[in-house]
């Protein structure tokens, strides 16, 4: 069973934006906000060398990196064209309009 | 006369044209050097170059170019010299005599005679008589006054720029195609624009009620002023035109009036020749007349009792008429047609049939939000007719299946939706499309290019957008089918596509330099807006068109255009410059590189109190302090604010230092006090917005200790005043600066200065510096707007003074004062003890 957090409201992040979610002992957690208004939670760091995603610029459902522009689709954390690698992503569920992620449960087992 | 040494030298024209003695072939004399008479000539050359001589009169002083091109020539989207089709290389080459500004004035068909208003007379073999249409003027009081004309050849356009340029009103009569085009035009020039339309729907006689009703919200909303059932009773004035006065009495004024009502056969000299005339010149399906050595092509024909308005139709039978003179024949068998409107971000495209009617059906897809609305009539299993507004990609396809009566029965449900749908997979890909077209399928109507022509061209070795445009002229014309062209490249040559000019990024077709101008002639004031109206193919852009569209919005609308934060690189929504660890680089403002004790203390405190594990003098003498992280950066902005200090923009886009050497007041070379001219400088460029980052700098001579010579801007100080300096840079490419020019005072400097700024700001492309703007206009252009044009310079000043007045709050105050903390924090830190 996948054990939910609040992190707070849609209203909290801008659209086609991002905050961050830190959670102690957790690698921080970039959470997205797409101009049609659909949210997506990504570790913040870029497969490339680790750029803070929550940062770029957020269109469709891609974010281009701040440091060297690789397009990462949000949706599967994996880099777009012809770059490759992956970022991992975290379940996102909606309550209204609370935003909720899984707690990570994995990460802190594998700790 | 000098022919002893048997070449045929091309004739000279006196009186009547001389003809090379030995040359026996026959003569071909066409009246009418427009469209469809060169293009006669261009078909008949390609089949047997050396066959007939060739004589061309035309009316009008000009070489041949491509009539419908006049709308952008008009819209100042064009010039004159880029819709020349054939220019006079291309007549001497082919040995073709033009004799240009000099009208037929009789034919004597007995004698086999021209003779011309300057009293030539030329025999002819064959004639071909290609003499287009002449507007049809409406015959109302007031008609022949001076400023009332007609849209149809070069001395119209003339005519309406040279009113446009002393502003004021006009009125369009007729609301078609031309009339459209023509009010579209002198909108984009200045004028306030009326049009006034008999009809109750635009083009009515291409759209339906629903679509033109779409066009005129369009054009009211670009600010025309659009009558529709207004029936012209007079057009009033004293000596010149004053204005139009409607049956219902309505007056509106206007010092300039365009009739653009319809067209009418050009028919007269055939008519006095005695050749069969009904509404046009009646021909056989090989463009001969009732008389077999004279033939004609163009808008003046009548074929099987059509008389054709459009080009597409000419292309054919010129065709027909070259293979007929060839003795080929091949036999015209009439045409379908299709419209599109050539104004820019109104999409609007119809063709065949759309009355409805016994047996027909309608299709219709509305799509408010977008601003679409399609609509196909189907009879018996086959499209009649098809009318979109608002997105024309699938116009070609429709024509397509039109022209070819194909049975669309099994594609019928999904035929609405366009080509990608209804040809199944449902996936929208556009080289699919193309591929999918038809060989014989019409790519670009303008020229009337084949998808079979353009695919040989490539394989023939234009693997480029511009190779292609030059040598089969597929989209060299309006540019419509610019994207249809590129896909075909993509398809014929898999990757290795040379594009042509660059399209700002992969969301549209158009160019910095396209949507640039169309923000300004359209007033268009968002980011969704320019989307909008330009039809992005993404929903919110990407990270390379969101910034440029974000400037230049900005630079459009001074104080006006709220910033969209979303659509800023970090460095400028952050307000300073991220480092490959995540954490921040910030640099405070030191005027002209001076500072102080204070200031120096409060970046020592700053140092210390946040950890920065370095601090660096810069390049542009400035203090960067390293390693703070956003969480601290408004803090650390209060502490440099409490001091005096503002944002340094380091990070942006945007003005970044002025450099100064220490100058007169302290050099033993010094000529002027280059370190106060620094200061003052960069009080008054701090803060402002630029297509790229933008550096100054001012030595206080020649020995140029600041570096001034690889600047954006740069000054060196002599004893009879300043040298200014513009488009250096260091970085990979060092580029020195060209000299702009030299003033006497300090004033003068400042004022060049902000002027030069602001002809960047303005006219380069988003992310590209100085150096290479400059090699690409050329500095004599940079120096005809900044120093030969007196009035532009301070108005270009002006402009930059204004927008600077919204653009100097230090963001660093805003930020340390609490807006929005949000980008700094992040959302509730949730203290989850590990399990
Ligand atoms: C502003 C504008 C926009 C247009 N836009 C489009 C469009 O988007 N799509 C489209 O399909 N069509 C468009 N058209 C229509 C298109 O331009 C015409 O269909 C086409 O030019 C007709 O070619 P033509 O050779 O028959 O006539 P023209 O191109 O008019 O050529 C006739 C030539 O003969 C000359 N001439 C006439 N009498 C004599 C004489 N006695 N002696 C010597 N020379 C003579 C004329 O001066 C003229 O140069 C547009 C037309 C205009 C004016
Ligand atoms: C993201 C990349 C870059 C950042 C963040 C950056 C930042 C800076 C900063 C903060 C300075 C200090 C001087 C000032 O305040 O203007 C500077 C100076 C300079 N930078 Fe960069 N820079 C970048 C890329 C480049 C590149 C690519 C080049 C060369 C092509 C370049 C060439 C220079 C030069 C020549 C100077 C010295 C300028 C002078 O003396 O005025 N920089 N840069
Ligand atoms: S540029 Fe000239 S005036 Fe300025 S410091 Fe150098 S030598 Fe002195
Ligand atoms: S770290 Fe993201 S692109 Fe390099």
């Amino acid at each position: 069973m996948t054990d939910w957090i609040d992190i707070g409201t849609l209203a909290d992040i801008p659209q086609r934006g991002a905050r961050t979610v830190q959670i102690a002992g957790e690698k921080e957690i970039a959470v997205f906000r797409t101009g049609d208004d659909h949210v997506f939670a990504l570790v913040n760091e870029c497969p490339h060398k680790k750029g803070p995603l929550s940062q770029g610029i957020v269109h469709g459902h891609s974010v281009a990196c701040p440091l060297h522009n690789w397009n990462i689709a949000l949706k599967t954390g994996e880099a777009q064209g012809a770059d490759e690698g992956c970022t991992p992503t975290i379940a996102v569920r909606m309550d209204g309009e609370r935003i909720l992620i899984a707690r990570p449960v994995a990460m802190q087992a594998a700790a | 006369m000098e022919f002893q040494d048997g070449l045929a030298p091309a004739a000279e024209s006196h009186e009547d044209i001389l003809v090379p003695a030995d040359d026996l072939r026959e003569h071909l004399v066409v009246v009418g050097n427009g469209m469809a008479g060169c293009r006669a000539v261009e078909e008949l050359l390609a089949r047997d170059a050396g066959r007939y001589r060739v004589t061309i009169f035309g009316a009008e002083p000009y070489v041949n170019y491509n009539r419908i091109m006049l709308s952008p020539v008009l819209a100042g989207e064009k010039t004159f010299e880029q819709i020349v089709i054939n220019d006079r290389a291309w007549y001497d080459d082919n040995g073709i005599e033009l004799i240009a500004g000099d009208p037929v004035t009789g034919i004597d068909r007995g004698a086999k005679t021209v003779k011309s208003q300057s009293g030539r007379t030329v025999g002819y073999d064959k004639l071909l008589i290609a003499t287009g249409s002449d507007p049809f003027i409406i015959p109302v009081p007031g008609k022949d006054l001076p400023g009332v004309i007609s849209f149809r050849d070069m001395k119209d356009v003339d005519t309406m720029l040279a009113a446009a340029d002393q502003g004021g009103a006009a009125v369009v009569i007729g609301g078609g195609l031309l009339g459209l085009e023509a009010a579209h035009g002198l909108t984009l020039r200045g004028m306030k624009v009326t049009v006034i339309h008999l009809m109750d729907t635009l083009m009515e006689r291409q759209l339906d009620e629903a679509a033109g009703w779409l066009l005129k919200s369009a054009l009211e909303g670009r600010g025309q002023t659009i009558l529709t059932g207004a029936n012209t009773e007079a057009i009033y004035g004293d000596g010149k035109v004053e204005g139009v006065r409607l049956k219902d009495g309505r007056e509106i004024p206007a010092s300039l009036v365009v009739m653009a009502v319809g067209i009418r056969p050009a028919t007269a000299l055939a008519r006095e020749a005695g050749l069969e005339v009904n509404r046009g010149i009646k021909v056989d399906d090989h463009m001969v007349t009732s008389d077999p050595d004279v033939l004609s092509v163009g808008e003046c024909v009548e074929h099987d009792g059509n008389v054709y308005g459009l080009v597409a139709p000419l292309w054919d039978m010129c065709r027909s008429l070259a293979d007929g003179l060839t003795d080929q024949h091949s036999g015209y068998k009439g045409s379908v047609t299709s419209t599109k409107l050539k104004v820019a971000g109104l999409d609007v495209f119809s063709a065949g049939d759309f009355s409805g009617g016994e047996g027909c059906e309608d299709i219709v897809l509305r799509d408010a939000s977008r601003g679409v609305y399609k609509r196909v009539i189907v009879k018996d299993d086959r499209i009649v007719g098809a009318v979109l507004y608002g997105d024309t990609v699938d116009g070609g396809w429709y024509f397509d299946l039109l022209r070819r009566e194909e049975n669309v029965a099994d594609i019928r449900d999904l035929l609405i939706f366009g080509q990608a749908f209804a040809s199944g997979g449902g996936a929208l890909d556009p080289k699919a499309a193309v591929a999918a077209l038809s060989d014989d399928a019409e790519i670009c109507g303008c020229n009337g290019v084949s998808k079979g022509q353009v695919v040989s061209c490539i394989e023939a070795g234009n693997c480029s957008l511009d190779a292609v445009r030059a040598n089969c002229k597929a989209s060299a014309s309006c540019g419509s089918c610019t994207g249809l062209v590129e896909n075909l490249l993509a398809v014929v040559l898999g990757d290795d596509v040379k594009s042509g000019p660059k399209t700002m990024c992969k969301c549209t077709s158009f160019t910095h330099d396209d949507v640039r101008r169309e923000i300004v002639a359209q007033n268009m004031r968002s980011i969704p807006e320019v989307m909008q109206l330009l039809h992005w193919s993404t929903p919110d852009g990407c990270s390379s068109c969101r910034p440029a569209l974000n400037y230049y919005l900005l630079c459009a609308l001074p104080g006006d255009y709220v910033d969209d934060q979303q659509s800023r690189f970090v460095n400028e929504r952050m307000h300073a410059n991220i480092q490959k660890d995540g954490t921040y680089s910030v640099v405070p403002r030191m005027w002209g590189g001076l500072t102080n004790p204070r200031e120096l203390r409060a970046i020592a405190d700053v140092v210390e109190k946040f950890n920065a594990p370095m601090v660096k003098v810069t390049g542009g003498q400035r203090l960067d302090i390293f390693g703070i992280k956003k969480e601290d950066l408004p803090a650390v902005w209060a502490d440099l604010n409490a001091a005096g200090m503002v944002s340094g923009h380091a990070y942006g886009k945007s003005l970044r230092t002025v450099k100064t050497c220490v100058g007169s007041e302290w050099c033993r070379f010094g000529t002027q006090d280059s370190t106060g001219l620094g200061v003052k400088i960069e009080r008054m460029t701090w803060g402002s917005w630029m297509p790229h980052k933008f550096k100054i700098a001012v030595s206080g001579c020649p020995r140029n200790c600041a570096e001034a010579t690889i600047k954006d801007f740069g000054v060196v100080c002599v004893d009879s005043g300043y040298e200014l300096h513009v488009g250096g840079n260091g970085g990979i490419h060092v580029r020195a600066t060209d000299l702009l020019c030299k003033v006497a005072t300090e004033q003068e400097a400042m004022d060049y200065c902000a002027a030069f700024t602001q002809l960047y700001r303005e006219e380069a492309r988003y992310l590209e510096r100085t150096a290479p703007w400059i090699e690409r206009v050329g500095v004599d252009y940079i120096k005809s707007r900044i120093v030969e044009d007196d009035a532009g310079r301070e108005a270009l000043r002006a402009r930059f003074l204004y927008s600077q007045s919204f653009s100097q709050e230090d963001p660093w105050a805003e930020r340390a004062a609490g807006a929005q903390a949000e980008l700094h924090q992040p959302l509730a830190p949730i203290a989850i003890a590990a399990e």
